[in-house]
């Protein structure tokens, strides 16, 4: 039986993945001009899945809540019309250390009542994988990372994981933390009625400072070229020579 | 004078390939620091027999926790013996794979030791006598060189890119006891696929197949190329068919599903869209079977061949089959 869900879910602003990354001028940060910016998608199955658990259960409530600059607004306005009821967004210019945004992340929810916390397993700009687990840690929480499949009920929930090669079945109490991966769910997209109720739902902004990064970049640069390739040939008659060239290398 | 510790990987009482993957990565940023090795390993009874044998790959010092209920993956266990360890002796650098369980497993580690986490690292240097490490961001169209403010460097690094290296060290074995309860999540059941020994993050050779093999029936003729390539050899796909329910999602390669990086990597049928190069760049050597001679995906392969699938992969097949059996 469920009887009310209330969930958090943290959701991230990043570069749209047909984004072309050009790195900034400074080396360490990546040209945001001309990016299109749009929600991790990850974090469109967390956010899925917290609103049918409030659906099934009848009543609770969802709560996304963003750590990035003021444009993450237009993200936490997205989640709101997707169905969201409430949204934070916790102002700083945006960090890629996963350890300062859990604990800016984890200060924020440690004083809210929830009984689960959902992420996306990894947000695709900084591909960290980090801050859903760091945020179980510091607020000791039962965690299950790479979640595909998800049963709540009682106070307790069990978890489908993807491991290599098949999956990990785990149980653990709630309240708890749930990093979604693909799979979990087919998330909607927002009606047009979302879009104009969003508008009247809270969006609360409020600025804060991040801890000093424990992991700091130094250098961003573009992936080193691979070395130029070449066609061997075509059709069925290229084949021999392809096969030569995978033996000359001993791949084969 | 620092150490490094790495975590040895264990599933069901083995040790996973990707403990040596580690343990090398491990062994190669001591090196460079002039440090010795340490691993660490949980398994059930009997594991301190198995875990002696990292000291071929460079272990000094094996250190062990035992308990029926660690054939499945119990991180609060293994936080207890990390932080144990991290008490005892001071570490540069504790490194883990960046596994399902490594992924899991090293930002908990990092935030328990406040410490900050470089994830999928491909590759460690030492600057200033410090670990420092490079690792791919956005979906690898960019790199970054990391440093760490404070050590231990937290470091997990990309399966198959440090190769497992036989390198004799004392490997002496210490056993710890570590209670398996309180646990925060207990493992109910672990369910493996028939491919179970070969993840296509995992495997030294992948064939992927894309939109262009036209229907699920053919992947007869990719599972016959699998059989050809040998033991090391598993399927990978690309979205367009994973979401077309023609493969399973366990199998897809790119920004929405594994980062490979094996040896050798197929690509048959494969537009090469950016979210799949995402997954797949980091390969030593991509070959590309394509009709289209435009496709983008040629312009990362090392050896293309541009031609109809259907005809290119039979004969393939059996070029390769004859080739391997003269040996
Ligand atoms: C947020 C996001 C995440 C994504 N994540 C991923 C991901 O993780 N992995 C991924 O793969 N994609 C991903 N995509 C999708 C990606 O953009 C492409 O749509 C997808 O990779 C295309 O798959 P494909 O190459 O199999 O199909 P297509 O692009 O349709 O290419 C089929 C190819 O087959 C060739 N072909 C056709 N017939 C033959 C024949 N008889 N012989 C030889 N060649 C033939 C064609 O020339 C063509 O190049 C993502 C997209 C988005 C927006
Ligand atoms: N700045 C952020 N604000 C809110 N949530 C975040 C932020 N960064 C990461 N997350 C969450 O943590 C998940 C994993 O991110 P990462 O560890 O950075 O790969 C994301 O999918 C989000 O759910």
């Amino acid at each position: 039986m469920l009887l009310s869900v209330k969930s958090i879910v943290c959701i991230k602003r990043v570069p749209d993945s047909e984004a072309r990354i050009r790195v900034a001028a400074d080396g360490t940060g990546i040209d945001p001009s001309g990016v299109k910016f749009v929600m991790n998608p990850y974090d469109e199955f967390a956010l899925e899945e917290a609103i049918r658990l409030r659906e099934a259960s009848g009543s609770g409530s969802v709560t996304a809540i963003s750590v990035g600059p003021e444009e993450a607004k237009e993200t936490l306005r997205t989640a709101l019309a997707t169905g969201a009821d409430e949204a934070v967004l916790l102002k700083a210019d945006g960090s890629t250390d996963g350890l300062a945004v859990a604990r800016a992340l984890a200060e924020e929810i440690g004083g809210r009542e929830y009984d689960l916390i959902f992420f996306g397993k990894q947000a695709i700009d900084d591909d960290n994988m980090q801050v859903p687990a760091m945020v179980a840690e510091l607020l000791e929480l039962p965690c299950a990372t790479v979640v595909v499949g998800l049963d709540v009920a009682d106070g307790r929930a069990v978890a489908r994981r993807e491991i290599e090669g098949g999956h990990e079945v785990v149980e653990f109490d709630l309240p708890a933390v749930i990093g979604a991966q693909k799979g979990l769910n087919e998330p909607r997209y927002p009606s047009l009625k979302g879009i104009m109720a969003a508008k009247k739902k809270p969006l609360e902004v409020r600025d804060i400072s991040l801890p000093e990064p424990k992991v700091r970049i130094r250098e961003l640069r573009e992936p080193p070229p691979r070395t130029e390739g070449e066609v061997v040939g075509e059709g069925v008659e290229a084949v021999p020579e392809l096969v030569r060239r995978l033996r000359d290398r001993a791949l084969i | 004078m620092g150490r490094v510790l790495v975590y040895a990987e264990t599933r069901d009482g083995e040790l996973r390939p990707v403990a040596s993957e580690a343990l090398s990565a491990g062994c190669e940023l001591a090196d460079q620091l002039g440090e010795a090795v340490d691993a660490f390993t949980l398994g059930p009874e009997g594991m301190a027999r198995r875990a002696a044998e990292l000291g071929r790959n460079g272990a000094e010092r094996v250190f062990v926790a035992e308990d029926p209920s660690f054939s499945h993956y119990s991180a609060d266990a293994a936080l207890r013996l990390l932080e144990e360890l991290n008490g005892r002796d001071s570490y540069s650098a504790i490194v883990f794979p960046a596994s399902a369980q490594g992924k899991d497993l090293a930002p908990r580690a990092a935030a328990r030791l406040d410490r900050g986490l470089a994830t999928d690292v491909i590759s460690l240097g030492v600057d200033g006598g410090r670990p420092v490490a490079t690792r791919p961001m956005f979906a690898g169209k960019a790199e970054a060189t990391v440093e760490f403010s404070e050590l231990p460097a937290m470091i997990s690094v990309r399966p198959n890119v440090f190769r497992p290296q036989e390198r004799s060290a004392a490997g002496s074995v210490e056993v710890i006891d570590v209670a398996s309860s309180p646990a925060r999540e207990f493992v109910r059941a672990v369910e493996l696929g028939e491919r179970e020994a070969l993840d296509v993050s995992e495997a030294g050779i992948v064939v992927s197949g894309g939109r262009g093999m036209k229907d699920p029936e053919n992947w007869a003729l990719l599972e016959d190329l699998v059989d050809a390539l040998g033991d090391s050899a598993t399927l990978g796909a690309s979205r367009a068919v994973v979401d077309a329910g023609w493969r399973p999602h366990a199998e897809q390669v790119g920004q929405t599903g594994k980062v490979v990086s094996p040896t050798l990597y197929f690509a048959v049928g494969i537009s090469g869209a950016i979210q799949h190069l995402a997954g797949m760049r980091t390969a030593k050597t991509i070959v590309a079977i394509n009709k289209d001679a435009e496709a983008p995906i040629f312009n990362i392969a090392d050896f293309g061949l541009v031609g109809d699938l259907f005809d290119v992969l039979p004969a393939l097949a059996a070029e390769i089959r004859r080739v391997r059996a003269e040996g």
